[in-house]
């Protein structure tokens, strides 16, 4: 229960942010739908396009519509040379835009189509001219349908507006998948309810214009309309706390698992002991992270050699540690310039990992050890593992002959192992529960499974700031595995959970990064 | 009148069209116009003058052309060919919005605005001339067309069918139009409702001094209010007699069908008396 006082407690800005963005979408499709409306309802070819393509955008899935401004934004910027921004506010608005599109169009145009024919006849036949039929005769006539459309399109875009998140843009979407990621089931159903809770909220005042207009109660159309404004302008008050020099603003990027949320926090942390006021765009897709990172709508956030070398690099050789950190470091001022500020200290790996127990009744302590014995063993991995390339390499390298090999959901890959029915798995290895439940990894002696060391990035605007990078710099090779799977085990336990921000400060404490409370 | 007029229409089938009076003062002149839906025609070529000070009632079965020649008069819809002159003010154009102003129309279906309240339907035709409405206008319509001063705050659902073509009426009239034109007015109404307000237009067209066009399927009406009576057959003017020639078989064939079938009913009625 007080965790899920507690998970209500941090939302009041992500609804804030979330209700701003709605509405900003609302008023955007609006703006959109009533001159489509207009030019609809003086030829049905133009009616028969512009409800076609709002159709047409209503069949691609929100969170498809959302990915697919990713890209059409970055060419665009880089095409008109402009600074557009392809992350956060501007591709949520617009995906949200085209989103609320539709009701309010196809309301509007069926409002017009369900006018009595002799009524718009009598408007001319009395003289009026057209913008006067438009206004004293059409719009009011159709306000009701429009304001119904409204209605259905604020309920969508609420709703939609969860994916958000997705593209960095903060909203209660953030709560819901993070404590998914996480299975911190407190913090989404404080974003699922919080959600819902807006969208009745929204539905019922809305409902309360649109009847107040039909029944002509001006008074209880008045009233919602002030509701709704004052809601609004409470939001935009609350989002907008003004930075100073004193108190800058800083923006840190998170991917969207445990270790990246709890690191966000620490980063965060830091900063705020030295007078940031942080924000945090929690949830980024992989390769968003790097992009939103290199045009500085995030300040900094924490990437793996790795997942740079291969996915953002495009190379599939193999280097020693020190020469890929150098590689990567001048990549990375290249592109963006974006500064790599130093490696955490551990490592989050691909690796194989086995129980303790087994390993040493089996006499096993390297993957040449478990090459020898696999043909008696049942490999147990993620669902993406065995089609990436670092299967194909270690699998290369060690010559495998599993007698089984099978994939599981991340999470209960290692229930396999407890249960038996897998004897070796392919983990992470900074996972948590690499200590929780006593597995050992298995050390690569032929170096076929390339580094994935945790490693902070700053971008080119907060290197300049000497305080920002000295509040971080602190960090480097201060992390080593063992805290880093104690916090992460913190978090994804099933019982006791802590959330991010308090595994962050515990870390924090053990690795005297942060001060200890007790 | 014109002579021929009783030859033309010999049951054929052709309708033949009758010459019209060219030579009066007119408020209203269709010269040659033609009209025709997707290619095919529905009216004319036809010419016609209204007169200054005429009630014209304008008869014919469904289809004959009359709410198409109504809308013509007011350029609700332009000919296809030919043309038609309102003259209002010492000039003499094709209707456009300007001259819808000074042309009041009254509907079969009464259309009034159901967002509106009585007044406010009343009052429209002055407000989008930019005009501002005297304090007892309402209250002179309603008794006009025969309403308590009561209705002025009611929304048009709350009324009957009578009363709200009373009020149609009293928007058409409200700006004081110098040609009303009426579509079928009565014939959604009950034979009362309507035998009274027949009574009313024709005691307001003289009243007022209006010039009236009235359209109606039904020729004991025309016969009873008009002065000039047009029978109209498939897009043409087969007849355009004074009641008083028509009831004494002038007007052709068609006019004399359109007259027999009230005769009949009136007869059947009077043998049922005896």
């Amino acid at each position: 229960m007080t965790e899920l006082i507690a998970a209500f407690a941090g939302l009041g800005e992500k609804l804030a942010a979330h209700v701003l963005l709605s509405a900003a979408a609302l008023l955007c499709g609006i703006a959109l739908a009533l001159p489509l409306a207009f030019w609809s309802n003086r030829s049905p070819r133009a009616a028969a396009i512009a409800l076609g393509m709002a159709s047409l955008v209503q069949t691609i899935p929100t969170l498809a519509l959302l990915a697919l401004f990713y890209p059409v934004l970055l060419n665009l910027g880089s095409i008109s040379g402009l600074a557009i921004p392809a992350l956060g506010f501007l591709p949520a608005l617009l995906a949200l835009t085209l989103y609320a599109l539709l009701p309010i169009l196809r309301n509007a145009v069926t409002a017009r189509l369900q006018m009595d024919p002799e009524v718009l006849e009598a408007a001319d036949a009395l003289g009026m001219t057209a913008w006067q039929k438009l206004r004293l005769v059409e719009a009011p006539l159709a306000m009701p349908f429009i304001v119904a459309g409204i209605r259905t399109a604020a309920v969508w875009t609420v709703g939609g507006a969860t994916l958000a998140t997705m593209v960095g843009q903060p909203s209660l979407g953030d709560p819901i998948f993070a404590g998914l990621q996480i299975q911190n089931w407190s913090l989404v159903l404080a974003g699922c309810s919080l959600a819902a809770g807006l969208a009745l909220t929204v539905d019922f005042l809305i409902g309360r214009v649109e009847s107040g207009l039909l029944k002509r109660r001006r008074w209880q159309s008045g009233l919602a309309g002030v509701t709704i404004l004052a809601g609004l302008v409470l939001c935009g008050l609350a989002l907008f706390s003004p930075a100073s020099p004193q108190h800058p603003r800083a923006i840190i990027g998170a991917k969207n698992f445990s270790e990246q949320f709890i690191l966000a926090r620490l980063i965060g942390q830091r900063l705020e002991a030295e007078g940031y006021i942080v924000e945090y765009r929690e949830g980024l897709g992989s390769s968003v992270a790097y992009k939103a990172l290199a045009t500085g709508e995030i300040d900094a956030y924490v990437e793996y050699t790795g997942t740079l070398w291969a996915s953002e690099m495009k190379r599939t050789d193999h280097a020693p540690r020190a020469e890929t950190l150098e590689a990567i470091r001048g990549w990375a001022s290249a592109n963006g310039g974006v500064v790599l500020l130093g490696p955490l200290g551990f490592e989050n790996a691909y690796a194989f990992a086995m129980p303790a127990e087994k390993a040493q009744r089996l006499g096993v302590a390297t993957l040449e050890d478990l090459a020898r014995q696999s043909a008696q063993l049942v490999l147990g991995a993620d669902l993406e593992f065995l089609s990436r390339p670092e299967w194909q390499a270690v699998n290369e390298a060690y010559g495998f002959d599993f007698a089984e090999m099978r994939r599981f959901a991340p999470s209960l890959m290692y229930n396999a192992l407890a249960s038996a029915d897998a004897d070796v798995i392919s983990a992470f290895s900074s996972d948590g529960r690499i200590v929780a439940d006593n597995l050992v990894v298995l050390s690569d002696p032929r170096r076929a499974l390339p580094g994935y060391d945790a490693v902070l990035l700053v971008s080119r605007r907060a290197s300049g700031d000497r305080r920002f990078v000295s509040a971080l710099r602190p960090m480097v090779n201060r992390i080593d595995v063992r805290q880093m799977r104690t916090a992460n085990y913190a978090v994804d336990r099933v019982t006791g959970k802590q959330s991010p921000a308090q595994a962050a400060r515990a870390l924090g404490c053990a690795s005297k990064l942060g001060r200890c409370h007790n | 009148m014109k002579e021929q007029a009783g030859t033309a229409g010999t049951g054929s089938g052709e309708p033949r069209a009758v010459e019209t009076d060219r030579t009066s003062p007119s408020i209203l002149d269709f010269r040659d116009v033609m009209k025709a839906y997707d290619g095919k025609p529905v009216l004319g070529p036809l010419s016609l003058k209204i007169g200054r000070g005429s009630l014209t009632a304008i008869v014919g079965t469904s289809g004959a052309g009359k709410s198409t020649l109504l809308r013509l008069a007011n350029g609700l819809i332009e000919p296809d060919g030919g043309d038609v002159s309102f003259r209002f003010a010492d000039s003499a154009t094709p209707p456009g919005f300007r001259e819808r102003r000074q042309i009041g129309f009254v509907f079969q279906s009464v259309a009034l605005f159901p967002h509106l309240s009585v007044a406010q339907n009343i009052e429209i035709g002055i407000k989008i001339k930019g005009g501002q409405p005297d304090e007892g206008l309402i209250a002179r319509m309603l008794e006009l067309v025969g309403l308590p001063i009561a209705f002025a705050s009611r929304m048009p659902t709350e009324l009957s069918g009578g009363q709200q073509q009373r009020v149609g009426l009293a928007r058409a009239l409200a700006p004081a139009p110098s040609l009303l034109l009426l579509d079928e007015p009565f014939a959604a109404l009950d034979p009362v409702t309507r035998a009274n307000l027949a009574g009313r237009v024709r005691a307001l067209h003289e009243d007022l001094g209006l010039t009236s066009l009235i359209v109606t399927h039904d020729m004991a009406e025309a016969l009873l209010i008009a002065d000039r009576v047009l029978v109209m057959e498939r897009g043409l003017i087969v007849a355009d007699e004074a009641p008083r020639a028509l009831m004494r078989g002038g007007g052709g064939d068609q006019a004399q069908a359109l007259i027999a079938v009230q005769r009949d009913s009136a007869r059947k009625l009077i043998e049922l008396q005896q």
